[in-house]
Protein backbone atom coordinates (compact mmCIF):
# COMPACT_ATOMS: atom_id res chain seq x y z
CA UNK A 1 0.00 0.00 0.00
CA UNK A 2 1.20 3.48 -0.81
CA UNK A 3 2.29 5.93 1.81
CA UNK A 4 0.00 8.80 2.64
CA UNK A 5 0.82 11.99 0.80
CA UNK A 6 1.77 15.05 2.83
CA UNK A 7 -1.55 16.65 1.93
CA UNK A 8 -3.54 13.72 3.29
CA UNK A 9 -1.47 13.69 6.50
CA UNK A 10 -2.32 17.32 7.23
CA UNK A 11 -5.95 16.86 6.22
CA UNK A 12 -6.30 14.10 8.84
CA UNK A 13 -4.42 16.07 11.51
CA UNK A 14 -6.27 19.32 10.99
CA UNK A 15 -9.61 17.60 10.50
CA UNK A 16 -9.39 16.03 13.94
CA UNK A 17 -8.48 19.33 15.58
CA UNK A 18 -11.29 21.19 13.89
CA UNK A 19 -13.84 18.53 14.78
CA UNK A 20 -12.82 18.62 18.42
CA UNK A 21 -13.23 22.40 18.54
CA UNK A 22 -16.64 22.31 16.98
CA UNK A 23 -17.77 19.60 19.39
CA UNK A 24 -18.63 22.23 21.98
CA UNK A 25 -20.59 24.77 19.97
CA UNK A 26 -21.46 27.25 22.68
CA UNK A 27 -17.96 27.48 23.99
CA UNK A 28 -16.64 27.76 20.45
CA UNK A 29 -18.87 30.73 19.59
CA UNK A 30 -18.11 32.41 22.92
CA UNK A 31 -14.44 32.14 22.06
CA UNK A 32 -15.06 33.56 18.61
CA UNK A 33 -16.91 36.48 20.21
CA UNK A 34 -13.97 37.12 22.55
CA UNK A 35 -11.61 37.06 19.61
CA UNK A 36 -13.79 39.58 17.75
CA UNK A 37 -13.77 41.69 20.92
CA UNK A 38 -9.97 41.75 21.01
CA UNK A 39 -9.84 42.90 17.39
CA UNK A 40 -12.39 45.64 18.09
CA UNK A 41 -10.60 46.92 21.18
CA UNK A 42 -7.41 47.22 19.17
CA UNK A 43 -9.20 49.22 16.53
CA UNK A 44 -10.78 51.48 19.14
CA UNK A 45 -7.24 52.38 20.20
CA UNK A 46 -6.56 53.72 16.73
CA UNK A 47 -9.93 55.41 16.66
CA UNK A 48 -9.24 57.08 19.99
CA UNK A 49 -6.04 58.60 18.65
CA UNK A 50 -7.98 60.22 15.84
CA UNK A 51 -10.50 61.78 18.17
CA UNK A 52 -7.58 63.96 19.32
CA UNK A 53 -5.59 64.44 16.10
CA UNK A 54 -6.62 64.64 12.49
CA UNK A 55 -3.46 63.16 11.06
CA UNK A 56 -1.36 60.41 12.62
CA UNK A 57 2.02 59.58 11.11
CA UNK A 58 0.99 61.30 7.92
CA UNK A 59 -2.22 59.31 7.57
CA UNK A 60 -5.82 60.21 8.31
CA UNK A 61 -8.25 57.89 10.09
CA UNK A 62 -9.43 56.13 6.95
CA UNK A 63 -5.87 55.56 5.76
CA UNK A 64 -4.73 54.33 9.16
CA UNK A 65 -7.71 52.02 9.24
CA UNK A 66 -6.51 50.44 6.00
CA UNK A 67 -3.09 49.78 7.58
CA UNK A 68 -4.78 48.40 10.66
CA UNK A 69 -7.13 46.16 8.69
CA UNK A 70 -4.42 44.62 6.53
CA UNK A 71 -2.04 44.16 9.47
CA UNK A 72 -4.77 42.70 11.61
CA UNK A 73 -5.83 40.22 8.95
CA UNK A 74 -2.27 39.01 8.52
CA UNK A 75 -1.79 38.69 12.25
CA UNK A 76 -5.12 36.92 12.80
CA UNK A 77 -4.20 34.32 10.17
CA UNK A 78 -0.74 33.82 11.69
CA UNK A 79 -2.22 33.60 15.17
CA UNK A 80 -4.70 30.95 14.03
CA UNK A 81 -1.99 28.81 12.50
CA UNK A 82 1.12 29.50 14.59
CA UNK A 83 -0.36 30.87 17.82
CA UNK A 84 0.12 27.45 19.39
CA UNK A 85 3.88 27.96 19.46
CA UNK A 86 3.57 30.06 22.60
CA UNK A 87 2.76 26.88 24.54
CA UNK A 88 6.30 25.54 24.14
CA UNK A 89 7.22 26.44 27.75
CA UNK A 90 4.44 24.23 29.07
CA UNK A 91 5.56 21.39 26.78
CA UNK A 92 9.08 21.84 28.14
CA UNK A 93 7.93 21.91 31.74
CA UNK A 94 5.78 18.82 31.42
CA UNK A 95 8.42 16.92 29.48
CA UNK A 96 6.04 16.42 26.56
CA UNK A 97 8.51 17.55 23.93
CA UNK A 98 10.32 14.19 24.14
CA UNK A 99 7.14 12.49 23.03
CA UNK A 100 6.84 14.76 20.01
CA UNK A 101 10.50 14.32 19.12
CA UNK A 102 10.07 10.56 19.00
CA UNK A 103 7.68 10.94 16.06
CA UNK A 104 8.58 11.11 12.37
CA UNK A 105 7.26 14.61 11.75
CA UNK A 106 9.05 17.95 12.17
CA UNK A 107 8.45 19.34 15.64
CA UNK A 108 7.31 22.73 14.35
CA UNK A 109 4.60 21.13 12.23
CA UNK A 110 3.47 18.90 15.08
CA UNK A 111 3.11 21.88 17.39
CA UNK A 112 1.34 23.93 14.75
CA UNK A 113 -1.14 21.19 13.95
CA UNK A 114 -1.63 20.26 17.59
CA UNK A 115 -4.10 23.08 17.95
CA UNK A 116 -5.33 25.23 15.11
CA UNK A 117 -7.46 27.79 16.86
CA UNK A 118 -10.33 28.54 14.56
CA UNK A 119 -11.78 30.94 17.09
CA UNK A 120 -8.90 33.27 16.42
CA UNK A 121 -10.42 33.82 13.01
CA UNK A 122 -12.93 36.05 14.80
CA UNK A 123 -10.24 38.64 14.72
CA UNK A 124 -9.77 38.15 11.01
CA UNK A 125 -13.44 39.00 10.56
CA UNK A 126 -12.85 42.37 12.27
CA UNK A 127 -10.06 43.14 9.80
CA UNK A 128 -12.19 42.11 6.82
CA UNK A 129 -15.16 44.24 7.94
CA UNK A 130 -13.00 47.32 8.52
CA UNK A 131 -11.39 46.83 5.13
CA UNK A 132 -14.78 46.64 3.43
CA UNK A 133 -15.92 49.80 5.23
CA UNK A 134 -12.88 51.96 4.51
CA UNK A 135 -12.01 50.90 0.97
CA UNK A 136 -14.77 52.79 -0.92
CA UNK A 137 -13.94 56.07 0.84
CA UNK A 138 -10.24 55.91 0.00
CA UNK A 139 -10.77 56.87 -3.61
CA UNK A 140 -8.27 54.40 -4.94
CA UNK A 141 -7.36 53.93 -8.55
CA UNK A 142 -7.83 50.22 -8.97
CA UNK A 143 -4.97 48.92 -11.04
CA UNK A 144 -3.66 45.38 -11.30
CA UNK A 145 -1.02 46.45 -8.78
CA UNK A 146 -3.46 47.57 -6.09
CA UNK A 147 -5.64 44.49 -6.62
CA UNK A 148 -2.55 42.30 -6.24
CA UNK A 149 -1.44 44.09 -3.08
CA UNK A 150 -4.90 43.92 -1.50
CA UNK A 151 -5.17 40.21 -2.22
CA UNK A 152 -1.66 39.17 -1.28
CA UNK A 153 -0.77 41.43 1.66
CA UNK A 154 -2.77 39.56 4.35
CA UNK A 155 -1.09 36.29 3.38
CA UNK A 156 2.42 37.69 3.18
CA UNK A 157 1.71 39.44 6.48
CA UNK A 158 0.60 36.11 7.95
CA UNK A 159 3.86 34.55 6.77
CA UNK A 160 5.90 37.30 8.42
CA UNK A 161 3.99 37.17 11.72
CA UNK A 162 4.18 33.37 11.59
CA UNK A 163 7.95 33.70 11.38
CA UNK A 164 7.81 35.92 14.50
CA UNK A 165 5.98 33.16 16.35
CA UNK A 166 8.57 30.60 15.23
CA UNK A 167 11.48 32.90 16.18
CA UNK A 168 10.03 33.44 19.62
CA UNK A 169 9.36 29.70 19.83
CA UNK A 170 13.01 28.90 19.14
CA UNK A 171 14.12 31.37 21.78
CA UNK A 172 11.88 29.74 24.39
CA UNK A 173 14.38 26.92 24.65
CA UNK A 174 16.91 29.36 26.03
CA UNK A 175 14.63 31.18 28.42
CA UNK A 176 13.07 30.19 31.65
CA UNK A 177 9.55 31.54 31.84
CA UNK A 178 9.55 32.50 28.21
CA UNK A 179 5.85 33.29 27.66
CA UNK A 180 6.30 36.93 28.63
CA UNK A 181 9.08 37.20 26.13
CA UNK A 182 7.01 35.68 23.35
CA UNK A 183 4.20 38.07 24.16
CA UNK A 184 6.48 41.09 24.12
CA UNK A 185 8.14 40.01 20.91
CA UNK A 186 5.21 38.73 18.90
CA UNK A 187 2.50 41.11 20.08
CA UNK A 188 4.95 44.00 20.11
CA UNK A 189 5.78 43.18 16.51
CA UNK A 190 2.11 42.92 15.63
CA UNK A 191 1.39 46.25 17.29
CA UNK A 192 4.20 47.93 15.36
CA UNK A 193 2.87 46.36 12.17
CA UNK A 194 -0.64 47.72 12.56
CA UNK A 195 0.43 51.32 13.11
CA UNK A 196 1.59 53.74 10.46
CA UNK A 197 5.32 52.95 10.39
CA UNK A 198 6.13 56.63 10.26
CA UNK A 199 5.17 57.12 13.92
CA UNK A 200 7.97 54.82 15.05
CA UNK A 201 11.23 56.59 15.90
CA UNK A 202 13.95 55.95 13.36
CA UNK A 203 15.92 53.12 15.04
CA UNK A 204 12.71 51.24 15.88
CA UNK A 205 11.44 51.86 12.36
CA UNK A 206 14.61 50.34 10.92
CA UNK A 207 14.54 47.45 13.39
CA UNK A 208 10.92 46.61 12.56
CA UNK A 209 11.56 46.82 8.83
CA UNK A 210 14.96 45.46 8.04
CA UNK A 211 15.41 43.00 10.91
CA UNK A 212 11.89 42.06 11.98
CA UNK A 213 9.87 43.22 8.97
CA UNK A 214 6.65 44.24 10.75
CA UNK A 215 6.07 47.44 8.77
CA UNK A 216 6.15 45.35 5.59
CA UNK A 217 3.06 43.40 6.68
CA UNK A 218 0.66 46.33 6.20
CA UNK A 219 2.08 49.84 6.29
CA UNK A 220 4.32 49.72 3.20
CA UNK A 221 1.83 47.86 0.98
CA UNK A 222 -0.86 50.30 2.15
CA UNK A 223 1.29 53.24 1.07
CA UNK A 224 1.63 51.64 -2.36
CA UNK A 225 -2.11 51.00 -2.54
CA UNK A 226 -2.85 54.63 -1.67
CA UNK A 227 -0.01 55.97 -3.83
CA UNK A 228 1.72 57.74 -0.93
CA UNK A 229 5.47 58.15 -0.43
CA UNK A 230 7.13 56.58 2.60
CA UNK A 231 8.94 58.32 5.45
CA UNK A 232 12.71 58.45 5.87
CA UNK A 233 14.46 55.06 5.44
CA UNK A 234 11.13 53.54 4.49
CA UNK A 235 10.45 54.18 0.78
CA UNK A 236 7.02 52.89 -0.23
CA UNK A 237 8.42 50.78 -3.09
CA UNK A 238 9.85 48.41 -0.46
CA UNK A 239 6.27 47.20 -0.17
CA UNK A 240 6.62 45.38 -3.48
CA UNK A 241 9.31 43.26 -1.88
CA UNK A 242 7.15 42.02 0.98
CA UNK A 243 7.55 38.36 -0.09
CA UNK A 244 11.33 38.80 0.05
CA UNK A 245 11.02 40.15 3.58
CA UNK A 246 8.89 37.12 4.43
CA UNK A 247 11.63 34.81 3.20
CA UNK A 248 14.14 36.77 5.28
CA UNK A 249 11.93 36.50 8.38
CA UNK A 250 11.62 32.76 7.92
CA UNK A 251 15.36 32.45 7.52
CA UNK A 252 15.75 34.09 10.93
CA UNK A 253 12.98 31.91 12.31
CA UNK A 254 14.63 28.78 10.96
CA UNK A 255 17.94 29.72 12.57
CA UNK A 256 16.30 30.48 15.92
CA UNK A 257 14.24 27.30 15.80
CA UNK A 258 17.20 25.13 14.86
CA UNK A 259 19.29 26.67 17.64
CA UNK A 260 16.44 25.97 20.07
CA UNK A 261 16.19 22.31 19.09
CA UNK A 262 19.94 21.93 19.21
CA UNK A 263 19.93 23.40 22.70
CA UNK A 264 17.23 20.96 23.75
CA UNK A 265 18.95 17.88 22.32
CA UNK A 266 22.22 18.99 23.88
CA UNK A 267 23.91 19.39 20.51
CA UNK A 268 25.17 22.85 21.39
CA UNK A 269 23.58 26.19 20.43
CA UNK B 1 17.27 -10.39 7.30
CA UNK B 2 20.24 -8.48 8.60
CA UNK B 3 21.82 -9.59 11.81
CA UNK B 4 22.83 -6.06 12.66
CA UNK B 5 22.08 -5.23 16.30
CA UNK B 6 18.94 -3.19 16.91
CA UNK B 7 20.71 -1.13 19.54
CA UNK B 8 24.43 -0.67 19.89
CA UNK B 9 26.28 1.41 22.50
CA UNK B 10 30.02 1.88 22.42
CA UNK B 11 31.56 3.61 25.41
CA UNK B 12 28.52 5.85 25.48
CA UNK B 13 28.78 8.88 27.73
CA UNK B 14 26.66 11.87 28.57
CA UNK B 15 27.50 14.51 31.09
CA UNK B 16 25.60 17.61 32.12
CA UNK B 17 26.95 20.82 33.52
CA UNK B 18 25.02 21.89 36.55
CA UNK B 19 25.42 25.47 37.72
CA UNK B 20 24.93 26.19 41.34
CA UNK B 21 24.81 29.58 42.97
CA UNK B 22 27.41 29.93 45.69
CA UNK B 23 27.14 33.07 47.75
CA UNK B 24 25.86 36.21 46.12
CA UNK B 25 27.64 36.38 42.81
CA UNK B 26 29.83 33.36 42.46
CA UNK B 27 28.58 30.39 40.59
CA UNK B 28 29.99 26.96 40.85
CA UNK B 29 29.77 24.59 37.93
CA UNK B 30 29.73 20.90 38.47
CA UNK B 31 29.85 18.23 35.78
CA UNK B 32 27.51 15.33 36.37
CA UNK B 33 28.21 12.12 34.46
CA UNK B 34 24.72 10.75 33.91
CA UNK B 35 25.93 8.00 31.60
CA UNK B 36 29.56 7.14 32.08
CA UNK B 37 30.87 4.71 29.50
CA UNK B 38 28.26 2.10 28.56
CA UNK B 39 28.93 -0.58 25.96
CA UNK B 40 26.29 -3.12 25.04
CA UNK B 41 24.32 -4.32 22.07
CA UNK B 42 20.81 -5.66 21.68
CA UNK B 43 20.02 -8.17 18.95
CA UNK B 44 16.78 -8.32 16.97
CA UNK B 45 14.04 -10.09 18.90
CA UNK B 46 15.66 -9.76 22.31
CA UNK B 47 13.69 -8.57 25.32
CA UNK B 48 15.93 -6.55 27.59
CA UNK B 49 15.17 -5.15 30.99
CA UNK B 50 17.08 -2.02 31.85
CA UNK B 51 17.07 -1.41 35.56
CA UNK B 52 18.71 0.87 38.06
CA UNK B 53 17.84 3.25 40.88
CA UNK B 54 16.31 6.67 40.21
CA UNK B 55 18.92 8.92 38.65
CA UNK B 56 21.15 6.01 37.64
CA UNK B 57 21.10 7.09 34.00
CA UNK B 58 18.27 5.04 32.49
CA UNK B 59 16.28 7.90 31.03
CA UNK B 60 19.41 9.59 29.71
CA UNK B 61 20.34 6.40 27.87
CA UNK B 62 16.86 6.11 26.42
CA UNK B 63 16.90 9.71 25.25
CA UNK B 64 20.20 9.06 23.49
CA UNK B 65 19.06 5.94 21.72
CA UNK B 66 15.80 7.55 20.57
CA UNK B 67 17.56 10.62 19.18
CA UNK B 68 16.34 13.15 21.73
CA UNK B 69 19.75 13.74 23.30
CA UNK B 70 23.22 13.90 21.75
CA UNK B 71 25.88 11.77 23.48
CA UNK B 72 28.84 13.66 24.96
CA UNK B 73 31.11 10.97 23.55
CA UNK B 74 31.00 7.38 22.42
CA UNK B 75 28.68 5.93 19.85
CA UNK B 76 25.07 4.85 19.73
CA UNK B 77 23.25 3.27 16.81
CA UNK B 78 19.60 2.34 16.84
CA UNK B 79 18.07 0.26 14.03
CA UNK B 80 21.15 1.11 12.00
CA UNK B 81 20.66 4.87 12.36
CA UNK B 82 22.63 7.58 14.05
CA UNK B 83 19.77 8.65 16.34
CA UNK B 84 19.99 12.45 16.58
CA UNK B 85 20.84 13.37 12.97
CA UNK B 86 18.48 10.71 11.63
CA UNK B 87 15.84 11.14 14.29
CA UNK B 88 12.77 11.28 12.10
CA UNK B 89 13.77 8.29 9.99
CA UNK B 90 14.52 6.36 13.18
CA UNK B 91 11.13 7.36 14.62
CA UNK B 92 9.42 5.24 11.99
CA UNK B 93 11.27 2.14 13.22
CA UNK B 94 10.75 2.56 16.94
CA UNK B 95 7.83 2.91 19.30
CA UNK B 96 8.38 4.71 22.58
CA UNK B 97 6.24 4.99 25.69
CA UNK B 98 7.54 7.49 28.21
CA UNK B 99 5.66 6.23 31.26
CA UNK B 100 4.15 9.36 32.71
CA UNK B 101 4.08 11.43 29.54
CA UNK B 102 1.11 10.73 27.41
CA UNK B 103 1.37 10.64 23.66
CA UNK B 104 -2.39 10.47 23.25
CA UNK B 105 -4.59 13.46 22.49
CA UNK B 106 -6.14 14.35 25.80
CA UNK B 107 -9.43 15.70 24.52
CA UNK B 108 -10.01 13.22 21.71
CA UNK B 109 -11.38 9.68 21.81
CA UNK B 110 -8.73 6.97 21.78
CA UNK B 111 -9.81 6.01 18.25
CA UNK B 112 -8.77 9.44 16.93
CA UNK B 113 -5.35 9.23 18.57
CA UNK B 114 -4.65 6.03 16.64
CA UNK B 115 -5.85 7.62 13.41
CA UNK B 116 -3.67 10.71 13.93
CA UNK B 117 -0.60 8.65 14.82
CA UNK B 118 -1.16 6.53 11.73
CA UNK B 119 -1.22 9.73 9.69
CA UNK B 120 1.94 11.06 11.34
CA UNK B 121 3.63 7.81 10.34
CA UNK B 122 2.12 8.20 6.86
CA UNK B 123 0.46 4.81 7.00
CA UNK B 124 -2.31 4.19 4.50
CA UNK B 125 -5.71 4.56 6.14
CA UNK B 126 -6.73 0.92 5.50
CA UNK B 127 -3.53 -0.31 7.10
CA UNK B 128 -4.15 1.82 10.19
CA UNK B 129 -7.67 0.46 10.44
CA UNK B 130 -6.51 -3.16 10.24
CA UNK B 131 -3.69 -2.64 12.72
CA UNK B 132 -5.85 -0.65 15.12
CA UNK B 133 -8.53 -3.37 15.10
CA UNK B 134 -5.85 -5.92 15.93
CA UNK B 135 -4.41 -3.89 18.82
CA UNK B 136 -7.85 -3.05 20.18
CA UNK B 137 -8.76 -6.69 20.12
CA UNK B 138 -5.59 -7.86 21.85
CA UNK B 139 -5.59 -5.13 24.47
CA UNK B 140 -9.30 -5.24 25.23
CA UNK B 141 -9.81 -1.62 24.29
CA UNK B 142 -12.98 -2.02 22.25
CA UNK B 143 -15.29 -0.46 24.85
CA UNK B 144 -12.99 2.49 25.42
CA UNK B 145 -12.51 3.62 21.86
CA UNK B 146 -15.02 6.45 21.93
CA UNK B 147 -14.05 7.72 25.37
CA UNK B 148 -11.93 10.87 25.46
CA UNK B 149 -8.51 9.96 26.78
CA UNK B 150 -8.82 12.26 29.79
CA UNK B 151 -11.66 10.08 31.11
CA UNK B 152 -9.68 6.82 31.01
CA UNK B 153 -8.24 5.24 34.13
CA UNK B 154 -4.46 4.99 34.39
CA UNK B 155 -4.49 1.28 33.48
CA UNK B 156 -6.76 1.89 30.49
CA UNK B 157 -4.69 4.82 29.33
CA UNK B 158 -1.48 2.84 29.63
CA UNK B 159 -2.88 0.12 27.39
CA UNK B 160 -3.82 2.87 24.98
CA UNK B 161 -0.29 4.28 25.14
CA UNK B 162 1.29 0.93 24.34
CA UNK B 163 -1.14 0.37 21.47
CA UNK B 164 -0.31 3.87 20.19
CA UNK B 165 3.39 3.06 20.20
CA UNK B 166 2.72 -0.06 18.13
CA UNK B 167 0.42 1.34 15.45
CA UNK B 168 3.28 1.59 12.96
CA UNK B 169 4.66 -1.89 13.77
CA UNK B 170 8.05 -0.70 15.05
CA UNK B 171 11.07 -3.00 15.10
CA UNK B 172 12.01 -1.76 18.55
CA UNK B 173 9.61 -0.98 21.37
CA UNK B 174 11.02 1.14 24.18
CA UNK B 175 8.93 1.24 27.34
CA UNK B 176 9.97 3.59 30.11
CA UNK B 177 8.25 2.50 33.33
CA UNK B 178 5.12 1.14 31.65
CA UNK B 179 3.58 -0.41 34.75
CA UNK B 180 4.26 2.33 37.28
CA UNK B 181 1.15 3.04 39.33
CA UNK B 182 -0.87 0.20 37.80
CA UNK B 183 -2.81 -2.31 39.87
CA UNK B 184 -1.94 -6.01 39.64
CA UNK B 185 -4.65 -6.83 37.11
CA UNK B 186 -3.72 -3.99 34.78
CA UNK B 187 -0.07 -4.95 35.04
CA UNK B 188 -0.79 -8.57 34.18
CA UNK B 189 -2.98 -7.58 31.28
CA UNK B 190 -0.28 -5.42 29.80
CA UNK B 191 2.37 -8.10 30.30
CA UNK B 192 0.17 -10.73 28.65
CA UNK B 193 -0.31 -8.49 25.68
CA UNK B 194 3.40 -7.73 25.33
CA UNK B 195 4.29 -11.42 25.43
CA UNK B 196 1.72 -12.23 22.74
CA UNK B 197 2.68 -9.26 20.60
CA UNK B 198 6.34 -10.19 20.70
CA UNK B 199 5.60 -13.81 19.89
CA UNK B 200 3.64 -12.68 16.86
CA UNK B 201 5.73 -9.79 15.52
CA UNK B 202 9.17 -10.51 16.97
CA UNK B 203 9.44 -6.92 18.19
CA UNK B 204 12.61 -6.16 20.09
CA UNK B 205 11.82 -4.83 23.55
CA UNK B 206 13.75 -2.53 25.81
CA UNK B 207 12.07 -1.89 29.11
CA UNK B 208 12.97 0.20 32.11
CA UNK B 209 11.12 -0.57 35.27
CA UNK B 210 11.14 -0.61 39.02
CA UNK B 211 9.05 -3.73 39.06
CA UNK B 212 10.96 -7.02 39.08
CA UNK B 213 7.71 -8.70 38.06
CA UNK B 214 7.95 -6.96 34.66
CA UNK B 215 11.48 -8.21 34.21
CA UNK B 216 10.69 -11.77 35.22
CA UNK B 217 7.64 -12.01 33.02
CA UNK B 218 8.91 -10.17 29.97
CA UNK B 219 12.68 -10.11 29.70
CA UNK B 220 15.30 -12.71 28.97
CA UNK B 221 18.19 -10.37 29.54
CA UNK B 222 18.89 -7.73 32.14
CA UNK B 223 21.13 -4.67 32.07
CA UNK B 224 21.73 -3.05 35.42
CA UNK B 225 22.98 0.52 35.55
CA UNK B 226 24.33 2.26 38.61
CA UNK B 227 25.64 5.81 38.66
CA UNK B 228 26.02 5.82 34.90
CA UNK B 229 27.91 2.55 34.65
CA UNK B 230 26.76 -0.88 33.61
CA UNK B 231 27.19 -3.17 36.61
CA UNK B 232 25.48 -6.22 35.16
CA UNK B 233 24.66 -7.54 31.70
CA UNK B 234 23.39 -11.07 31.49
CA UNK B 235 20.43 -13.37 31.55
CA UNK B 236 17.83 -13.17 34.25
CA UNK B 237 18.81 -16.61 35.54
CA UNK B 238 22.47 -15.68 35.84
CA UNK B 239 21.40 -12.60 37.78
CA UNK B 240 19.23 -14.76 40.02
CA UNK B 241 22.33 -16.80 40.83
CA UNK B 242 24.01 -13.71 42.18
CA UNK B 243 21.05 -12.00 43.76
CA UNK B 244 18.23 -13.56 45.69
CA UNK B 245 15.11 -12.52 43.77
CA UNK B 246 12.85 -13.48 46.61
CA UNK B 247 9.30 -12.36 47.14
CA UNK B 248 8.01 -11.57 50.59
CA UNK B 249 4.43 -12.44 51.49
CA UNK B 250 3.22 -10.32 54.39
CA UNK B 251 0.17 -11.74 56.17
CA UNK B 252 -1.93 -10.08 58.86
CA UNK B 253 -3.52 -12.54 61.28
CA UNK B 254 -6.59 -11.95 63.49
CA UNK B 255 -4.57 -12.19 66.72
CA UNK B 256 -0.96 -12.46 67.95
CA UNK B 257 0.41 -15.84 66.88
CA UNK B 258 3.63 -17.82 67.10
CA UNK B 259 5.94 -17.79 64.06
CA UNK B 260 4.40 -19.60 61.13
CA UNK B 261 6.17 -22.71 59.84
CA UNK B 262 5.62 -23.13 56.13
CA UNK B 263 7.48 -25.67 53.99
CA UNK B 264 7.75 -23.56 50.84
CA UNK B 265 8.83 -20.30 52.47
CA UNK B 266 11.10 -19.01 55.18
CA UNK B 267 9.76 -17.00 58.10
CA UNK B 268 11.81 -13.83 58.16
CA UNK B 269 10.10 -11.73 60.77
CA UNK B 270 7.10 -10.94 62.92
CA UNK B 271 5.59 -7.66 64.07
CA UNK B 272 2.92 -6.83 66.66
CA UNK B 273 3.59 -10.02 68.62
CA UNK B 274 3.15 -12.13 65.55
CA UNK B 275 -0.02 -10.51 64.30
CA UNK B 276 1.88 -9.55 61.15
CA UNK B 277 4.33 -12.06 59.75
CA UNK B 278 6.74 -11.97 56.83
CA UNK B 279 7.45 -15.04 54.70
CA UNK B 280 10.12 -15.08 52.00
CA UNK B 281 9.93 -17.48 49.07
CA UNK B 282 11.59 -17.96 45.73
CA UNK B 283 9.13 -17.63 42.84
CA UNK B 284 11.11 -20.24 40.93
CA UNK B 285 10.30 -22.90 43.51
CA UNK B 286 6.77 -22.06 44.51
CA UNK B 287 4.01 -19.50 44.09
CA UNK B 288 2.44 -16.97 46.41
CA UNK B 289 -0.81 -18.91 46.19
CA UNK B 290 0.79 -22.10 47.49
CA UNK B 291 2.46 -20.29 50.37
CA UNK B 292 -0.84 -18.63 51.21
CA UNK B 293 -2.70 -21.96 51.03
CA UNK B 294 -0.30 -23.41 53.55
CA UNK B 295 -0.81 -20.44 55.87
CA UNK B 296 -4.60 -20.52 55.61
CA UNK B 297 -4.53 -24.22 56.43
CA UNK B 298 -3.31 -23.32 59.94
CA UNK B 299 -4.76 -19.89 60.56
CA UNK B 300 -7.11 -17.27 59.22
CA UNK B 301 -5.57 -14.41 57.16
CA UNK B 302 -7.09 -10.95 57.57
CA UNK B 303 -5.02 -9.14 55.00
CA UNK B 304 -1.99 -9.72 52.86
CA UNK B 305 0.53 -7.93 50.67
CA UNK B 306 3.21 -9.20 48.35
CA UNK B 307 6.55 -7.43 48.27
CA UNK B 308 8.70 -7.55 45.16
CA UNK B 309 12.48 -7.45 45.50
CA UNK B 310 13.55 -3.80 45.40
CA UNK B 311 15.73 -2.80 42.46
CA UNK B 312 17.87 -0.75 44.84
CA UNK B 313 18.67 -3.87 46.87
CA UNK B 314 19.53 -5.83 43.75
CA UNK B 315 21.86 -3.09 42.54
CA UNK B 316 23.52 -2.89 45.94
CA UNK B 317 24.10 -6.64 46.00
CA UNK B 318 25.46 -6.69 42.45
CA UNK B 319 27.71 -3.77 43.19
CA UNK B 320 28.98 -5.40 46.36
CA UNK B 321 29.66 -8.66 44.56
CA UNK B 322 30.89 -7.36 41.22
Amino acid sequence: MAELSTGEVYRILLGSRIRSQLAYRTSFWLNVATSVGIGLVEFIEIYAIFSNVAVFGGLNLRQSALVFALGNMGFALADTIFGQLDTIPSYLRMGRLEVLLARPMPLLLQLVTSEVQLRRLGRLAVGVVILIIVLPGLDLSYTAGTAYLLAVTPFVGAAIYGAFFAMAGGLQFFLIDGPEFTSAFVYGGAYAGQLPGSVLITPIRILFTFVFPATVTAYLPSLLIMGLPGPRFLPAWLGWFAPVFAVWAWLLAWLAWRAGIRKFTGAGG
Amino acid sequence: MTTEPVVEFEDLRRSFTVRKKVGRLRRQTKVVHAVDGISASIQPGEAVGYIGANGAGKSTTIKMLTGILVPSSGRVRTCGYDPVPQRRRLAREIGVVFGQRSQLWWDLPLRDSFRILGAIHRLPTEEVTVRTEQLIDHLGLADLLDTPVRQLSLGERMRGEVAAALVHRPRLLVLDEPTIGLDMISKERLRHFLIAERAECGTTLLLTTHDMGDIERLCDRVLVIDRGRLVFDGTLSSMAERVALQRVLVVDLPEPSPDLQVSAAAHIGSDLDGQRQRLAFSPKETTAARVLAEVTAVTEVVDLTLEEPAIEDIVRTLYGVG
